[in-house]
């Protein structure tokens, strides 16, 4: 498959925290400085995708229309993209096709997030017919609680320890001490980690991203728009994977209450989470090996494991020594989360996939201070979802 | 003793209050404690929960789905035990008790079903493959019911009993 390349030409955060403010305003923060990054003007944007958010009424389903509203309207068609997890990458993904259909040439995407405090919660009322709402009622299966089962399982099925675990959020805090846009921005050790309240046996309190609010924004545009702004070598966005199971997808999922059936049908030839990754690669043309560094999903420490596996960065079972080699920290061969991943953000869910595409332009033109990843070319990032979502993508320079 | 004997005996030890299923049509409400699902005519699939207005199997968009009873017993796939109480519609035990979660692999239906571990089962006990079984179990009550939702319980516990 060849796929076109779109450029990067502007990309702004709002601060992680818990602000208790307004999405709009931290989404508007973020807007603005991707623009100013770009140096261009929001009038002369001629796309606007917004990463959903749920959690803030109906402001937050129109999230496209409600940031081009707060920026000053200026005619520009709008989307909003839901996809959980995977919401701002869709978002992305939206306005690349704009561009490379040849419909537009310059395109703003945000995400931004106002969140509760503690677990995600499903919505209110009795719902009896929505698996996200009987997952609470009927077994208290919170998302720590599928976390939990991932991480038993690693250790049950590759020997992972505790310890492994732990050591996942020592390297991500250590990452996170040098970003300005980190929430959690204190080292810890090994043994702060385990002293942490248990939450979802195996994992502790310290190995479970909070939920925070933030937002994310890039401005993105054709290769041509970007040299007729002087901008010869841009970032180049070469792959975005939004993907979906392929039937029988035999991994337990959130929200669900069983595994699709194996019965009688091959199993696909790819999890989930591989194929996520792995259709990215088909889509640039590249492999893992041609990957220097990668912001992957950390919702608990022992997912950004499984991640290295799902990536191909190393074979099924040996993340932990991976990980035990110092391989995936800064200074090493593939530095994963240099930018302190979820551990030192937590998640404001439409803005997350969007954060980690900053932080991979950041590394590419080698403005990541405090944090740079040395000569890195190429980039991934990459999540999941409930619901099916996850998403990848990869950036060149 | 048989499943369904063993089920008799804890589901009339508990109270005197009127037993009701926590969801409709997701398990048997008497007799021996089986799951209930969907299989699909064509293919053979299974589904949990079932669906019978659809099969969510590609190669067989239109088969009819009848209604079976998933296998009692399964293998433990992996479990987590949770120590913060949930919130709604989580209805906790006051005060909040943890309690564990567990995935279970059924050979025949080829998947993995979730389920809680019985709360009077120490969690430290499970291993992987470890065979458990299905039963009902008091998920909350009020005044006047009991609402009852399936629950997994070692075979080897059960045993030594």
């Amino acid at each position: 498959m060849s796929v076109g390349e779109v450029a990067v030409l502007g990309v702004g955060m709002h601060p992680w925290g818990k602000w208790g403010r307004n999405f709009v305003e931290y989404g508007v923060v973020a807007a603005r400085a991707a623009l100013a990054d770009a140096e261009v003007d929001w009038r002369d944007i001629q796309f606007v995708a917004g990463g959903e958010t749920v959690r803030n009424g109906y402001p937050g389903y129109v999230a496209g229309a409600t940031f081009a509203q707060a920026l000053g309207w200026q005619g520009a068609p709008v989307v909003s993209a839901y996809a959980a997890c995977a919401s701002g990458a869709t978002a992305l993904n939206a306005a690349r096709a704009q561009i490379l259909a040849g419909l537009c040439d310059v395109a703003l995407v945000v995400g931004a997030d106002t969140t509760p405090k503690g677990f995600l919660a499903p919505n209110a009322g009795e719902r009896g017919d929505d698996p996200d709402w009987l997952r609470f009622r009927l077994l208290g299966a919170t998302n720590p609680t599928y976390f939990g089962l991932y991480a038993r399982r690693r250790m049950e099925q590759y020997g992972a320890t505790p310890d492994h675990f732990a050591k996942v959020k020592v390297k991500n805090a250590r990452h996170g001490l040098n970003n300005p846009y980190a929430r959690f921005r204190k080292e810890v050790t090994i043994e702060d980690v385990n002293v942490s309240p248990m939450v979802s046996d195996p994992l502790r309190l310290l190995e479970i991203c909070a939920t925070s609010d933030g937002a994310a924004a890039l401005v993105i545009c054709s290769l041509d728009y970007a040299r007729s702004r002087g901008v010869s070598n841009p970032v180049r966005i070469a792959a975005v994977s939004t993907v979906t199971p392929t039937y029988p997808n035999t991994v337990i999922e959130m929200p669900n209450f069983a595994t699709d059936s194996a019965y009688g049908v091959p199993e696909p030839e790819r999890t989930f989470r591989d194929s996520i990754a792995y259709a990215a690669y088909e889509q640039a043309g590249i492999g893992p090996e041609d990957v220097n560094l990668a912001e992957v999903y950390d919702l608990s420490t022992s997912l950004e494991l499984d991640w290295y596996e799902n990536i191909g960065l190393c074979a099924p079972g040996e993340a932990e020594q991976l990980l035990d080699s110092g391989a995936t920290a800064l200074g090493g061969r593939v530095p994963v989360n240099v930018s302190g991943g979820l551990a030192s953000f937590g998640e404001a869910v439409p803005a997350q996939a969007i954060q980690q595409v900053c932080e991979i332009t950041w590394q590419l033109r080698g403005q990541a201070e405090g944090r740079q990843v040395e000569g890195a070319r190429v980039g991934l990032t990459v999540n999941q979802g409930l619901f099916g979502h996850g998403s990848c993508v990869i950036a060149k320079r | 003793m048989s499943n369904a004997e063993l089920q008799n005996k804890r589901d009339s030890k508990t109270s005197n209050k009127t037993q009701l299923a926590a969801i409709e049509g997701w398990m048997t409400t008497d007799g021996e404690a089986r799951l209930v699902g969907g299989r699909g005519a064509e293919t053979g699939s299974y589904f949990f929960p079932k669906n019978m207005a659809f099969s969510r199997n590609p190669s067989a968009p239109s088969e009819e789905i009848a209604e079976v009873h998933l296998s009692a017993r399964g293998r433990v796939w992996s479990w987590t035990t949770n120590h913060y109480q949930p919130p709604a519609p989580y209805m906790p035990a006051d005060p909040f008790v943890p309690y564990t979660v567990l995935a279970v692999e059924l050979d025949e239906e080829r998947m993995v079903v979730l389920g809680r571990l019985a709360p009077d089962c120490d969690p430290s006990t499970l291993t992987s493959g470890a065979e458990v079984e299905v039963e009902r179990g008091v998920l909350y009550e009020d005044d006047d019911n009991q609402y009852m939702v399936w629950q997994w319980r070692p075979v080897a516990t059960e045993a030594a009993r």
